[in-house]
């Protein structure tokens, strides 16, 4: 995901000379060819991220456009006040770029897990939050967000992550991407996770003749509304996945779409339930640790149906 | 060589004008009851010296040289100083702090014309003018950034990682100025958390530094001519000023910081002001 998202702002930046590229000293086998290609157009900033965020509202309120990208406790909850203030309070055209989602920096430790993120991000006024699932939605998503002119929080996996998608489709900031229809129940997901909500409905399938629906929700915030209301309407059962905190994330956000809309269905969010990893482990170990796997997730479905 | 009549007849210019400021800023924050006066009269020859003497300031240039009230507390002296520069009227002053007005406690960017950034947390100011410098390097501007800062904003990390920045990217065109009056929010600066050596520590990351008397205009005027002190480096004035300058009740107190001046106390403020 982070080589789909360089090689996507790289084509951008040859054709937008005003962007801006800053790090907070990191990006190691990922920068080295942007940083050839463009040595005016990205600043190491060092490992100093409040006064990377503060620099980026600077550069923004001189007009141009500006990508941040570091790891995501690094980039969202280090210099929170400051995205808070200088960038979304200002409303400017500030792109936030994490990466490591949920688990991707497993055997790092609870440092650099990346859990508590959307529901923080979520919580600041003027800022959209995107959460792609694969190279291909990391691809349109970089396109999209591009186009926007106030601030972004783009949260990715980090690498290896595999498609979910077949091939490009029409993408929009604020709607939900259908992957999957199934006619017993729906499973929205946010990011990578997705790739093992479909082998679990995969497996459902095969061994229970169970038919679930799959949907990547890239955008967390504006949430698509509209389509959680009409799968209200359609589904007896609709569960969430998300590799972060099972509190404030997009379990969270869809309750709410569902309550207001007075659901009467079966509703299960899937998540990390409220701790940090405790145990070291690469990321699928972890995901398993938290009831994440593909097989784990059949089960969990099966049940609540 | 420089010529004295001139700027014996400048510093009279300045000096009125300082007054004038410093009168709106006491009826301004006495009439609302607010607080904060003790840090913006400490701010009001650094003002004043900036925007009649030094910036380009018309809001509609692109290449007009930017200010930052990082100490956004000290909104009333900048709201003060832009009403007299002409920006906006002297007589909405009287909204300052009031429901529904665009005169916030804090200086919010363009809640009036001129006002660049939203400030009011610490140690936000000098990244953003970090920003603001890279990019008029970038774009290969002469504008220049002021950033006008607290010394209990010095506290920050924000603050330090900023001053390393610069002085790593050699943003001459960046001036910071430190209003070191020597006092914040619940104490004396020495006595919560000392800055001192305090020139030495700006040296240190690669700053030219000028240490100067805060009230005096001549000095102020003569300090921001000559930046930058060094090429290649950002420049920061030390201005050293006395809390509350110019409220006899309040002068060098924490209590300015909270109090608003009484009646009485005003009226003998704006006397010896006469």
């Amino acid at each position: 995901m982070r080589l789909a998202f360089i090689k996507t702002l790289s084509e951008f930046v040859r054709k937008n000379k005003n962007t801006i590229l800053l790090t907070g000293d990191v990006g190691f086998s990922v920068f080295e060819d942007f940083i050839k290609e463009f040595p005016g157009q990205y600043i190491n900033c060092g490992v100093a991220e409040q006064n990377m965020l503060g620099v980026a509202a600077g550069l923004a309120l001189s007009g141009k456009k500006v990508f941040v990208y570091s790891i995501i406790p690094f980039v969202t909850m280090r210099p929170y006040e400051q995205l808070r203030n200088d960038i979304c309070l200002q409303n400017l055209d500030v792109k936030i770029v994490g990466v490591g989602g949920g688990f991707s920096y497993g055997v790092l430790g609870s440092t650099h897990h990346a859990l508590e993120d959307l529901a923080i991000t979520r919580a600041l006024p003027n800022l959209t939050v995107v959460v792609p699932a694969d190279p291909i939605e990391t691809k349109l998503a970089v396109g999209a967000i591009t186009k926007l002119k106030g601030p972004v929080y783009l949260r990715l996996g980090k690498s290896k992550e595999e498609d979910v998608h077949r091939g490009l489709f029409k993408f929009g900031i604020g709607k939900a991407n259908i992957l999957k229809t199934g006619k017993d129940a729906v499973i929205i997901g946010i990011g990578p996770i997705i790739k093992n909500a479909l082998i679990a409905a995969n497996i459902l399938k095969k061994e229970a003749g169970v038919s679930l629906g799959v949907v990547s929700m890239t955008t967390l915030k504006p949430l698509d509304e509209g389509f959680v209301k009409s799968v209200a309407k359609r589904a007896k059962s609709i569960f969430t996945i998300e590799e972060h905190n099972l509190i404030g994330g997009l379990g969270d956000a869809v309750a709410a779409v569902l309550l207001k809309n007075r659901f009467r269905g079966i509703f299960e969010k899937l998540g990390v339930s409220d701790r940090f990893a405790g145990v070291i482990g690469n990321q699928d170990f972890l995901r398993s640790r938290n009831n994440l796997s593909p097989r784990e997730i059949a089960k969990f479905v099966g049940k609540n149906l | 060589m420089r010529n004295r009549p001139n700027i014996k007849k400048e510093n009279t210019r300045l000096k009125k004008i300082a007054k004038e400021i410093r009168l709106r800023v006491l009826e301004t924050v006495t009439r609302s009851n607010g607080p904060h006066i003790g840090s913006s009269l400490s701010a009001v020859e650094i003002l004043t010296s900036l925007y009649f003497g030094i910036m380009k300031v018309n809001p509609n240039n692109p290449n007009r040289d930017r200010f930052i009230l990082s100490k956004g507390h000290a909104a009333a002296v900048l709201y003060a100083t832009l009403a007299e520069r002409g920006l906006f009227n002297k007589k909405d002053l009287k909204n300052y702090c009031k429901n529904e007005s665009n005169l916030p406690g804090h200086s919010t960017k363009n809640c009036v014309p001129g006002v660049e950034v939203s400030a009011g947390s610490l140690g936000h100011g000098l990244p953003i003018g970090n920003g603001m410098a890279l990019a008029g390097k970038k774009d290969k501007k002469n504008y220049r950034i002021f950033v006008l800062l607290s010394d209990g904003e010095c506290d920050e990390g924000s603050t330090w990682e900023a001053i390393l920045f610069a002085g790593h990217h050699k943003l001459d065109n960046l001036v910071a100025i430190v209003d070191y009056n020597k006092w914040q929010s619940f104490g004396r600066t020495k006595d919560v958390l000392d800055l001192e050596p305090f020139a030495q520590k700006w040296r240190d990351f690669k700053w030219g530094v000028k240490s100067v008397d805060g009230h005096d205009l001549e000095e102020l005027v003569a300090a921001f001519k000559r930046v930058p002190f060094s090429k290649n480096k950002p420049s920061v004035i030390i201005a050293n000023t006395i809390k509350g300058r110019g409220l006899p009740a309040m002068e060098n107190t924490l209590e300015s910081h909270y109090r608003s001046p009484t009646g009485e106390e005003f009226e003998a403020a704006v006397r010896r002001l006469k």
